[in-house]
C-alpha cells in the first residue's frame, strides 16, 4: 500500500472505547467550561483598592466585575479608565459574545460527533477546529486588550503612553498593579485539549499496533 | 527491531502527554487556589490580649485596634443639645461618624435637601438625649436606632441598613420629651412622657399659680410598625402634674409592663430645686401596656382624641396602673435582664430601691395599697420592696451584665458602684473623672448584656485633657469588668453631650450595613438618573425649572444651568457612581446650598433664584483627582 492510502484507511478506520470516553468527556468540560466558567480573569490592584482588588471575569458570553458589596467593579474600572481616555468596557463592544459560544458550541457537537462515529478523521477534524478557534479566540482577546491600550482618547485629562496590557502575568500600570490570567473555564478547554490530545495519541498508537500486528499474523500464516 | 523503536516511541508520547495534563491539571489547581486566597482577602484579624491583670500597658492592650483593624462594638452616643448621634468603636473608643437628627449637618448636607428639610419642620436644633435599639425576643435585632428630642417632643427613627435619619414624629401633648425612647422587648412600643407638666392640651393657657390644678402630665407609648418602622402614636395617659424622669420596658415576666420614675410629686412649682425635694418618696409609674390595649380593643371610643391621640384618664383603665413610692427624687429606673428585679435610683438619697416585679403582681392581686393618688393606685412599699441597696451618694443609673451584677452611676461621688443581685451588696467601686450621668454595659438594657466593659458618661472633663479654654468637651470612660475589680481603660472626649449610649456587637450589625445604593435595587425615586445621557435641564411651568443632574467622577453634568431672575430651580441630584466612598457634594456659592449625595442615591434641592448673576456651584466633598475641576455654572438672567 501506498503512503496516501495507508494514511487514507486510518483516517477511515474506528478507535475504540477509550478515545471515544476521553473524548465525551473532553466535551463535558467544554460545555460546562466554556458557559459558566470564566476564560480570563484580570485583577486591578492599587492602595485604595486591594481588599479585595478590582476584578473583571471575561466568559465567553459577558463580563462580569468582582462579587464585592458596596462596589460595581466594572463600572468603577471604567470610572477609572475615563481619565485616561479609555474606551468603556461594555458588552455592546463585544462581537465575540456571539461568536464565542457559537464555536464552543460547534466544537462540542464535533467532539460527540467523533465520539460516536469513532473514526480517526472525525476526531482529526474537532482537534484542528478547535486548535484553530483556540488560537483565534487568544488573538482576537490579545487585539481587544491592544485596542483598548492603544485607542486613547486625545483630550483625556491624564496623558498615558500607549500600552499594552498583559495578558499572561502582572504588570504596573499608573498606580495599579494588574494580573491577568486564564480563568477556570480556559483551565478547562486546556485540559479538554489535553484529554484530546492523549485521545488522538493514544488510538493511533493503539492503530498502529494492530496494524502491525494484522501484518505480521498475515507473514506468519504458512503460504498457499 | 523498529517495532521495539515505535514502543518506545509510545511508551515516551504516552508519558509526555500524561506528564503535560499533569502540569496542566497542577497549574489550573495553583490558579483556583490563588483565586481562593484573593478571595478570602482579609487579614486576619488579631485576638485582642485579655484584659485581666494590672498596668497601663495591658490597659492599652486592651483598647488598641491595629491599623486597618475594626472595633468589636459599635457606640451610639447621644449629642445631647448637639441635635445628633455619634458613632464611636468599642474598645478602641474612636469617633467614627456622626448621625444627624435634629440639627442641620452640612457635613452630610443634611437638613439642606428638600426631604430632610422638610423632615426637621423648621427646627434648627434638638436635644438628644437616649438612644435605644429595636428588639426582637429582647435581644437587638440591628435594624433601628430610635432618640428622643427632649427640646421639641420628637421621636426620631434612625435606619441602621444605611445610618440614617428615616422618620421624625411630634409627640402629641408633651412639653420635653425627657423619658423616652424606651424600647419593648419586641420594638412593639417606644414608651415616652413629658418631662414638664403643662396645662392640657398643648396650647392652652393658665397661669403658674393653677399648676396643681390645672397642669397635667402625659405619659405614652408610640407604635412602631413591624414591617417598615413607621410610627404612630395610638394612645396616652394623663397624669398628674409630676415631672417625668426617666423610664424602662420589662422583660420576661415584666414584659408588657412600662415603668416610669417622677420628681416632684411635690407638684410645686418656682425653686424646684428645694420645693420639688421635701418628700421623702416619689413615684415609680407602673403601666401594663398590653392590658391598655386589650381595654382599647374592646372598648375602642375610650377617652378623648386630643392632636390625633387617644387621650386616657386614670380611670379609664383601672388595674392597668399602679404607683410605688420610691426614695427620693428617682432618676433612673432600670430592669434586670431577669425582668424581676426593677432597680430604681434615689437620686438625693444614698440607696437604689429594688423591686421584686413577682411581689408586685402578688400586690395587685391582692390589693395591697395604701392610698391612691388621682385615681392611681398606690402599691405598699414594703410588700413590693426587695431590698435597699446602699450604693454610694448620688444613684443616677443602674446597668446589668451577664454574671448577675449590676453597675450603679453615682453623680455626687463620681463613681460606679458595682453590686450583686440577689445578695444586694456592693462588691467593688470605681472612682470616674468626674460627675457620671448615665453609664452603659454593652447590652445593659436586653435580656442577654454582653457584659465586658461598662462606660462612663461623665458631666465634667476638666483637667483630663489639652486645654481647649472654658467650653469643655465631655468625657467617656472606658472600664473593663471582665475581672473581679473594674480598671479604667480609657478617656474618651466628645462634644457635648452625650446622655446616655447604647451599644450593639459589631458582628450583629455590620453585615446588614449597606454603603451604596443600588441605582436600580435601592433607589426609587422617580427623578433619579442613572448615566450622564440623562442630565438635562427643563422648564416646567412659566417659572419652574427642573434640572436632572448627574454627580459623577469628575464632572457635575450639566456644566451649566441657566434660568431666570425670579425662577425656582429644583435640582434632582443623583451621584450614579456605585462604589463605596464616592461621595459627591453640590455646593453653590453664594445660595447657602450644600447637599451631599452618597452613591447611587437621589436628593433634591429647591432654590429661588432671587440673586442675579453667575453662580458657581461645585462638588463640595473631595471625590478624585480631578475633584477640583468637579464645577459648573449657576446663570441667573435678571429681570430686565
Amino acid at each position: 500500500m501506498g503512503f496516501f492510502e495507508r494514511i487514507n484507511q486510518y483516517l477511515h478506520s474506528s478507535f475504540g472505547l477509550v478515545g471515544r470516553l476521553l473524548l465525551i468527556i473532553a466535551a463535558v468540560l467544554i460545555a460546562y467550561g466554556a458557559f459558566n466558567k470564566p476564560l480570563w480573569f484580570m485583577e486591578f490592584e492599587a492602595q485604595m483598592y486591594k481588599d479585595p482588588p478590582l476584578r473583571l471575569y471575561i466568559y465567553a458570553n459577558r463580563l462580569e466585575g468582582g462579587d464585592v458589596p458596596n462596589r460595581d467593579d466594572i463600572r468603577e474600572i471604567n470610572a477609572l479608565n475615563h481619565y485616561i481616555g479609555m474606551d468603556p468596557i461594555v458588552a455592546e463592544d463585544f462581537k465575540e459574545f456571539l461568536w464565542l459560544p457559537l464555536g464552543f458550541g460547534i466544537i462540542v457537537i464535533l467532539l460527540l460527533r467523533a465520539a460516536v462515529l469513532g473514526e480517526f478523521k472525525t476526531m482529526i477534524d474537532a482537534l484542528v477546529i478547535m486548535l484553530y478557534f483556540g488560537g483565534f479566540s487568544f488573538y482576537d482577546f490579545y487585539h481587544k486588550l491592544w485596542y483598548y491600550g492603544h485607542n486613547l482618547a486625545p483630550d483625556a485629562p491624564i496623558k498615558v503612553d500607549p500600552f499594552m496590557p498583559p495578558i499572561f502575568g502582572t504588570k504596573k500600570i499608573a498606580n495599579f498593579t494588574v494580573t491577568s490570567v486564564p480563568g477556570h473555564g480556559s483551565w478547562m478547554l486546556f485540559i479538554a485539549g489535553g484529554l484530546i490530545l492523549i485521545a488522538f495519541l493514544y488510538e493511533s498508537i493503539a492503530y498502529l499496533k494492530r496494524q502491525r500486528q494484522g501484518a505480521a499474523q498475515t507473514q506468519a500464516a504458512p503460504p498457499n | 527491531m523498529g517495532n521495539r523503536n515505535q514502543r518506545a516511541w509510545v511508551r515516551m508520547g504516552l508519558i509526555l502527554g500524561l506528564f503535560a495534563l499533569a502540569v496542566l491539571i497542577a497549574a489550573y489547581a495553583a490558579s483556583c487556589q490563588r483565586a481562593e486566597k484573593v478571595e478570602r482577602g482579609k487579614a486576619p484579624t488579631a485576638t485582642r490580649p485579655s484584659t485581666g491583670g494590672g498596668g497601663m500597658v495591658s490597659a492599652a492592650e486592651a483598647t488598641y485596634v491595629p491599623p486597618g483593624e475594626k472595633d468589636d462594638y459599635y457606640l451610639f452616643y447621644s449629642g445631647g443639645h448637639s441635635g445628633n448621634v455619634f458613632v464611636a468603636g468599642i474598645p478602641s473608643m474612636r469617633h467614627i461618624a456622626t448621625i444627624p437628627v435634629f440639627t442641620p449637618y452640612p457635613s452630610t448636607g443634611y437638613g439642606f435637601d428638600d426631604e430632610t428639610k422638610k423632615m426637621l419642620g423648621g427646627f434648627t436644633w434638638g436635644d438628644v438625649h437616649h438612644p435605644n435599639l429595636s428588639k426582637t425576643n429582647g435581644k437587638y435585632d440591628g435594624r433601628w436606632l430610635f432618640v428622643n428630642d427632649n427640646a421639641n417632643n420628637r421621636i426620631a427613627r434612625i435606619d441602621l441598613r444605611d445610618f440614617k435619619t428615616k422618620e421624625i414624629i411630634d409627640l402629641p401633648n408633651v412639653a420635653g420629651a425627657h423619658c423616652s425612647a424606651f424600647i419593648t422587648d419586641n420594638s412593639e412600643y417606644i414608651l415616652y412622657g413629658t418631662r414638664f407638666s403643662i396645662p392640657f392640651p398643648i396650647g392652652t393657657y393658665a397661669p403658674v399659680s393653677d399648676y396643681k390644678e390645672k397642669y397635667k402630665g402625659v405619659v405614652g407609648a408610640v407604635r412602631i410598625d413591624p414591617e417598615t418602622g413607621k410610627m404612630s402614636t395610638p394612645w396616652q395617659i394623663v397624669t398628674p402634674p409630676f415631672d417625668w424622669d426617666l423610664g424602662a420596658t420589662g422583660h420576661g415576666i415584666s414584659h408588657g409592663w412600662g415603668f416610669w420614675t417622677s420628681y416632684n410629686s411635690e407638684m410645686a412649682t418656682g425653686k424646684l430645686e428645694v420645693t420639688a425635694s421635701q418628700n421623702e418618696r416619689d413615684y415609680t409609674l407602673l403601666v401594663n401596656w398590653k392590658k391598655v390595649d386589650e381595654i382599647l380593643e374592646n372598648n375602642p371610643n375610650l377617652g378623648r382624641v386630643l392632636n390625633g391621640v387617644r387621650v386616657l384618664e386614670p380611670k379609664d383603665i383601672k388595674g392597668a396602673i399602679f404607683f410605688i413610692p420610691t426614695a427620693k427624687s428617682p432618676h433612673g429606673v432600670d430592669v434586670a435582664p431577669n425582668g424581676k428585679w426593677i432597680v430604681a435610683s434615689g437620686k438625693l438619697a444614698s440607696i437604689v430601691t429594688v423591686f421584686n416585679f413577682e411581689k408586685i403582681l402578688k400586690a395587685i392581686e391582692n390589693q395591697d395599697f395604701t392610698d391612691t393618688v388621682f385615681d392611681i393606685p398606690v402599691l405598699n412599699y414594703d410588700s413590693v420592696k426587695e431590698a435597699e441597696v446602699n450604693v454610694g451618694l448620688g444613684p443616677l443609673h443602674t446597668q446589668f451584665d451577664n454574671k448577675g451584677y449590676a453597675y450603679t452611676s453615682l453623680f455626687i461621688d463620681s463613681a460606679i458602684a458595682k453590686w450583686k443581685l440577689e445578695e444586694w451588696k456592693v462588691v467593688d467601686t470605681i472612682k470616674v473623672s468626674y460627675n457620671i450621668g448615665h453609664l452603659l454595659v454593652p447590652g445593659g438594657d436586653t435580656v442577654e448584656p454582653y457584659g465586658e466593659y461598662v462606660i462612663a458618661l461623665n458631666k465634667l472633663s476638666h483637667g483630663r485633657h489639652l486645654s481647649v479654654g472654658p467650653s469643655q468637651p465631655e468625657s467617656s470612660q472606658l472600664i473593663d469588668i471582665s475581672g473581679e475589680k473594674m480598671r479604667l481603660l480609657y478617656d474618651a472626649f466628645t462634644e457635648p453631650e452625650p446622655h446616655y449610649a447604647i451599644s450593639i456587637k459589631a458582628s450583629e450589625l455590620e453585615p446588614k450595613v449597606i454603603e451604596v445604593y443600588d441605582l436600580e435595587k435601592d433607589n426609587k425615586d422617580p427623578n433619579k438618573i442613572t448615566s450622564i445621557e440623562q442630565a438635562r435641564i427643563e422648564r416646567t411651568g412659566p417659572n419652574t425649572v427642573e434640572v436632572w443632574v448627574a454627580l459623577v467622577r469628575s464632572t457635575i453634568y450639566p456644566t451649566e444651568v441657566e434660568v431666570n431672575e425670579g425662577d425656582t430651580v429644583i435640582f434632582h441630584l443623583t451621584n450614579i457612581e456605585q462604589t463605596t466612598d464616592e461621595l459627591h457634594g453640590f455646593g453653590i456659592v453664594g445660595y447657602n446650598v450644600n447637599v451631599v449625595v452618597d452613591p447611587g442615591e437621589t436628593k433634591h434641592v429647591t432654590i429661588k433664584a432671587d440673586k442675579p448673576g453667575v453662580y458657581p456651584y461645585y462638588c463640595t466633598n473631595f471625590c478624585s483627582a480631578l475633584h477640583q475641576e468637579m464645577q459648573g455654572y449657576l446663570v441667573v438672567k435678571p429681570k430686565r
